[in-house]
């Protein structure tokens, strides 16, 4: 029987990684995912997972003991945040391109400076193209879900790339919340056993993990192979998240349309403030505003095509960034959102709004705001500002 | 597993091994490094106590040995890093230009 329990997001992430019981976790701890780790070295430590938990130095120990590991041929997880994974960076690109189904949480932190400790999605967003498989949750059920899920999804012999879990940092990581949980025994059924393509440590069968390729010359090939491999994670993360649904009763896709059918109003955002938007949304529709909100889960790979179908039949489109590309023409999300949209037959406004840098609140209020931007640019068919900022003092 | 990469140059981006994991080990002998050389170990060998310590140091195990003797240099593999001529106690190797 499902628990329900009250858990911080963290906590409920650590549950999830007692209930997957990696062979190898390797991680360092950095507010505010430092919980998860402090929470999973306990059950380490009382000997509930079977887990090698590898205590190292820095964050960039932390991605190469997992590559290690993952090439060892050992089940891998880790967790991190901001800082942490900017150190990682280059290690990053390493685990996929070896392809190894290392799955992280990356507790979504802004990054330096001036040092701040609270929520955007700058951190994430500059690893956005090391290789990894981007998923972004909204609530502590949805970190929990998708943790179980992305274990699935990277050890999926058409993936086999690493995936990395994003969700907001004290916003989901440290706030307690109402969830589910699965009995141990059907998350031990959904993840399966491992079976790893390579084993360094199969003597009978030897391999050459990373060999140089500087002389030869088959790195674009290989680039090219592991964009196919991330391209083609798409029908296997919406499969997954069926599946899931099937054992769990939360179904997952590649985004959530929440009243989107007949909207004409829509505003596509990540993470926590999905929740609020949805909030606002239910309330602009009981005064008669055909408002909806296209939930973002699936970052990397980006399901370009899908959402530019969900979103065809809108009349105005803000897109919501937690993140900002100083000199680039909007953020990340709207870079996205635009340019899946331009292929579409009917030109629909797309506006930008950068909001919650640093972990500035975003009241209701403030999404209000943005729709009844919206409206005007539906009614006047003219964009007055394509990248705007939500409560940002000026 | 085998492993034959006469045809690699021709291979397309579905050829080549997920994550470019080579299915075999020991494979470092097919891969040539001596055009990296600037500068070529000479072997004298009327010097030569065959003491194996430039075998010994030899990063790139290019010192050919064979019962306890010291047969040459593997050209194929030697990087030129000359950490043999400066090993060697009797002064038997030396560094040259590599011949272009
Ligand atoms: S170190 Fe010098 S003396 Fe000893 S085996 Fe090598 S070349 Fe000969
Ligand atoms: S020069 Fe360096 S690589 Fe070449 S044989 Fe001597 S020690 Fe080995």
């Amino acid at each position: 029987m499902p628990k329900t329990v009250a858990l911080t997001g963290n906590s409920a992430c650590a549950q999830a990684m007692r209930q997957i019981n990696p062979d190898v976790v390797a991680a360092y701890p950095i507010t505010p995912q430092t919980t998860i780790v402090e929470e999973f070295s306990t059950f380490v430590a009382k000997g509930l997972v079977d887990t090698e938990y590898v205590t190292v130095e820095s964050e960039h120990s932390a991605m190469s003991a997992c590559v290690g590991a993952s090439a060892a041929g050992s089940r891998v997880m880790t967790t991190t945040s901001s800082q942490g994974l900017a150190l990682m960076w280059e290690v990053l690109y390493i685990a996929s391109a070896l392809r190894l189904p290392i799955v992280m949480h990356n507790v979504n932190r802004t990054l330096s400076g001036p040092i701040n400790i609270h929520c955007d999605h700058q951190d994430s967003m500059g690893a956005r193209d090391s290789g990894w498989i981007q998923i972004f949750c909204e609530d502590a059920q949805e970190a929990y879900d998708t943790t179980i899920q992305a274990i699935r999804i990277a050890e999926d012999n058409r993936v086999r790339l690493p995936v990395m879990i994003c969700f907001d940092g004290f916003i989901i990581s440290h706030a307690i919340d109402r969830l589910d949980l699965l009995d141990d025994e059907v998350v031990k059924k959904f993840v399966g056993d491992f079976e790893p393509l390579i084993s360094l440590l199969d003597t009978e069968k030897p391999v050459t993990v990373g060999p140089f390729d500087g002389l030869y010359g088959y790195f674009f090939e290989f680039r090219r192979a592991q964009e196919l491999a991330t391209l083609g994670s798409l029908p296997v993360i919406a499969e997954v998240g069926k599946e899931f649904g099937e054992v769990s009763g939360r179904h997952y896709g590649l985004f959530e349309p929440y009243k989107l059918e007949d909207a004409e109003l829509a505003v596509v955002v990540m993470g926590s403030t999905a929740g609020t938007a949805k909030f606002v949304v239910d309330q602009l529709r009981e005064n008669g505003v055909a408002a909806g909100v296209l939930k973002i889960r699936s970052y990397r790979p980006f399901p370009a095509r899908e959402i530019a179908e969900a979103l065809s039949g809108v009349k105005a489109i803000a897109a919501m960034d937690r993140s900002l590309a100083p000199g680039a023409i909007g953020a990340p999300v709207f870079q996205e959102i635009r340019s899946a949209l331009y292929d579409n037959s009917a030109r629909v406004p797309v506006i930008d709004y950068i909001y919650g840098l640093g972990g500035r609140d975003v009241p209701p209020a403030h999404i209000e705001k943005v729709f009844s931007h919206l409206a005007q640019i539906a009614k006047s068919g003219k964009i007055d500002q394509v990248v705007n900022y939500l409560g940002l003092k000026e | 597993m085998s492993w034959d990469i006469k045809s690699i140059k021709k291979w397309k981006v579905a050829d080549h091994p997920v994550g470019s994991t080579i299915p075999v080990g020991g494979n470092a002998l097919e891969y040539k490094t001596g055009g990296w050389r600037s500068e070529q170990p000479h072997w004298l060998e009327d010097r030569c106590t065959h003491c194996m310590i430039c075998w010994i140091f030899c990063p790139d195990s290019s010192i050919q040995v064979k019962d306890g003797k010291m047969l040459g240099i593997d050209y194929d593999h030697c990087k030129g890093c000359g950490i043999c001529a400066t090993e060697c106690p009797k002064d038997a190797i030396h560094m040259e230009e590599e011949e272009k």
